[in-house]
């Protein structure tokens, strides 16, 4: 009976759990139960994976598509939740790491936010997750808009939070509402050239409607708008101005969060919208989708990492490299074929991991000696050796280094480039990657080989209930690079939904 | 003239035209959120365009009317205010902050202040 009801569950559990928060007084509590409330999702989005998943019950088996018709109404008048092969593999990622991150948050969060801030920090935490729950599963693009716009909104609150610590974060925080509020209207003006030539919001609907209208001029400008907004919301280059900022002075566990989920969730929509609403053919064959986006990407890949070179705070270095990396992703997903759309669906997962675990490092490193500048790490390699170990791992992973997940993603990458004949693409991934070993060097030169300072002589290795969950996910990303049957399976399991929609 | 007959989408592009405008062009915080606020409001106008049928009434009618306007783009605008009215309350909060912290909301003089 109860899993039935798992697809508005994962979402409204956190939800409501969120409202419970402001009236917990101080201390523990509102931690313990965000904590619990993010595993519940968790747990409930495992089963989930494994009802839809033909993977994961037997190899043959085709993957299954739960339909939720929300309070019954029936589809498509009604609003739908819709999971399949793709969004319960992005669903995975985003439950799994705020699952995570969460269980991290109690020292560090108490360690960033006064004390009675706390719940408040939480409540929006909550929404935040539940808001990016939603938009994976959702299956109505107004009700997509709405919930991006929860996820948002939180996310300027706790962007701005990071005001105790910086008060720059405000200035992040303010520039990221103004360009997310311009994204998510422009996608709300895209998803209103839809309904004017459609008459429906309904996703499956929509894509069925839509086939004889792909020489409608107001479905092409529908989908110019859609791709703006959501570029801006993903952070793709050249609209990443909002990133560094947002990312870099965030509290730490925030910024783990948005780098290594809000942006993909921007990504999956795209994913989403282009393979199954509009199609293959109207997305890649009658419009040149493929070149603008390769441009984008590539330019995404070169400057985000060149400019990654050049930051003297760890954060704002792991901030300019998750543009680097989105760039990735939007490159797989311009390749359209098997290949790349495994690559950018796995380097989905794999970026989660590494990206998320390794801005947990910069918040133990926050924790311990109060700031995250490159500079003050010198000689903590043997005060902190567990953190530091982390960060060289995910630091290896985000180069590429085969044994790590990195590699996963950029070897499915590189063969998509190839099995499409584009040479120049596959060149720049591993250009991508040169340019990843200069900024990860930089920071473990630092780390392992420069003498400790007066002040950092004293530094002892951080209490183990940080220590362990960056481990769980930088472990996680080490172990996805050494068996990735699991994670590429999923990934190519979607990539083949994908391909087969049109 | 189809010009003039559609001059509620022509006054949604100017609408947010302005508002884009004023967030790019205005160094002050608020007026940006004034313009963010504009240009909003373009996209509510341009979802009550599309509800518009020719010689239609308003679509609760007792009996019901033969011709009437699309009621579901109301029903969407309404939601999208709600979210509009968030996103303002949301950027005062901040902007209230950041006047505490910098004492203006000058953008180029947050600038110079993070400068020194």
């Amino acid at each position: 009976m109860i899993r039935n009801h798992l697809p508005a569950l994962i979402v409204i559990v956190p939800l409501l759990v969120a409202l419970v928060m402001p009236v917990l007084g101080r201390g523990d509590k509102p931690w313990l139960l965000a904590t619990l409330a993010s595993w519940a999702s968790f747990a409930m989005t495992i089963v989930l994976q494994v009802q839809v998943s033909g993977l994961l019950r037997n190899p043959a088996a085709t993957p299954a598509i739960i339909s939720y018709p929300i309070g019954n109404w029936q589809v498509p008048w009604g609003i739908e939740f819709r999971v399949d092969a793709l969004n319960a593999f992005i669903l995975l990622v985003v439950a799994m790491i705020s699952a995570v991150v969460t269980f991290y948050a109690r020292l560090s969060v108490a360690h960033a936010i006064p004390p009675e801030r706390v719940r408040f920090f939480y409540s929006a935490w909550l929404l935040f997750i539940s808001g990016l729950l939603g938009v994976t599963m959702s299956g109505d693009v107004f009700n997509v808009y709405v919930l991006i716009e929860i996820s948002a909104l939180a996310s300027y609150t706790l962007v701005a939070m990071g005001r105790y610590q910086n008060r720059k974060a405000l200035q992040g925080s303010i520039n990221y509402l103004v360009l997310g509020t311009i994204g998510a209207g422009f996608f709300l003006i895209g998803v209103g050239y839809l309904y004017s030539v459609t008459g429906t919001l309904n996703m499956a609907d929509l894509s069925t409607r839509l086939e004889p209208l792909h020489d409608n001029r107001a479905v092409i400008t529908a989908f110019a708008f859609l791709l703006v907004g959501l570029s801006v919301k993903m952070a793709l280059f050249p609209l990443h101005g909002w990133l560094p900022d947002a990312h870099g002075y965030a509290p730490p566990i925030v910024s783990a969060l948005l780098s290594g989920v809000a942006i993909k969730v921007g990504a999956y929509i795209m994913f989403r919208l282009a393979f199954t609403v509009l199609g293959v053919e109207f997305t890649f064959a009658k419009l040149p989708t493929g070149p603008v986006i390769w441009l984008f990407a590539t330019l995404a890949i070169l400057v985000g990492s060149y400019t990654a070179i050049q930051q003297t705070s760890l954060k704002r270095l792991l901030a300019y490299s998750s543009v680097a990396q989105i760039g990735y992703i939007a490159l797989g997903f311009s390749l359209a074929n098997e290949n790349g759309l495994t690559g950018a669906l796995v380097h989905i997962f794999n970026h989660a991991l590494m990206k998320s675990g390794l801005f947990l490092v910069a918040g133990i490193i926050a924790y311990r000696l109060g700031e995250s500048e490159i500079g003050a790490l010198a000689g903590l390699g043997r005060k902190m050796p567990f953190t530091m170990a982390a960060l060289t791992a995910g630091g290896l992973g985000l180069i590429g280094v085969p044994l790590t997940s990195g590699f996963v993603s950029k070897w499915y990458l590189v063969s998509g480039a190839i099995d499409r004949g584009l040479f120049p693409l596959a060149f720049v991934v591993l250009v991508g990657s040169m340019l990843a070993v200069i900024y990860v060097w930089k920071v473990v030169e630092i780390v392992y080989f420069r003498p400790a300072s007066d002040s950092a002589a004293k530094v002892t290795e951080a209490p183990w209930s940080l220590v362990f969950p960056a481990w769980i996910l930088v472990g996680a990303s080490l172990y996805f690079g050494i068996d990735a049957s699991l994670s590429s399976g999923l990934a190519q399991e979607a990539a083949r939904f994908l391909l087969s929609q049109s | 003239m189809p010009f003039f007959e559609l001059y509620n989408y022509w006054i949604f592009i100017l609408l947010m035209m302005i508002g884009l405008y004023t967030i790019i062009a205005s160094p002050n915080l608020v007026k940006k959120i004034i313009g963010l606020s504009v240009f909003q409001t373009a996209i509510f106008l341009f979802f009550i365009s599309l509800s518009k049928v020719a010689e239609g009434t308003v679509p609760v009618t007792v009996p019901p009317a033969e011709v009437y306007s699309n009621p579901l783009p109301h029903a969407l605008v309404l939601t999208a205010i709600v979210v509009s009215v968030s996103t303002m309350a949301v950027a005062l909060a901040i902007l209230m902050n950041i006047k505490q912290a910098y004492g203006t909301v000058e953008e180029d003089e947050v600038d110079q202040a993070e400068a020194h």
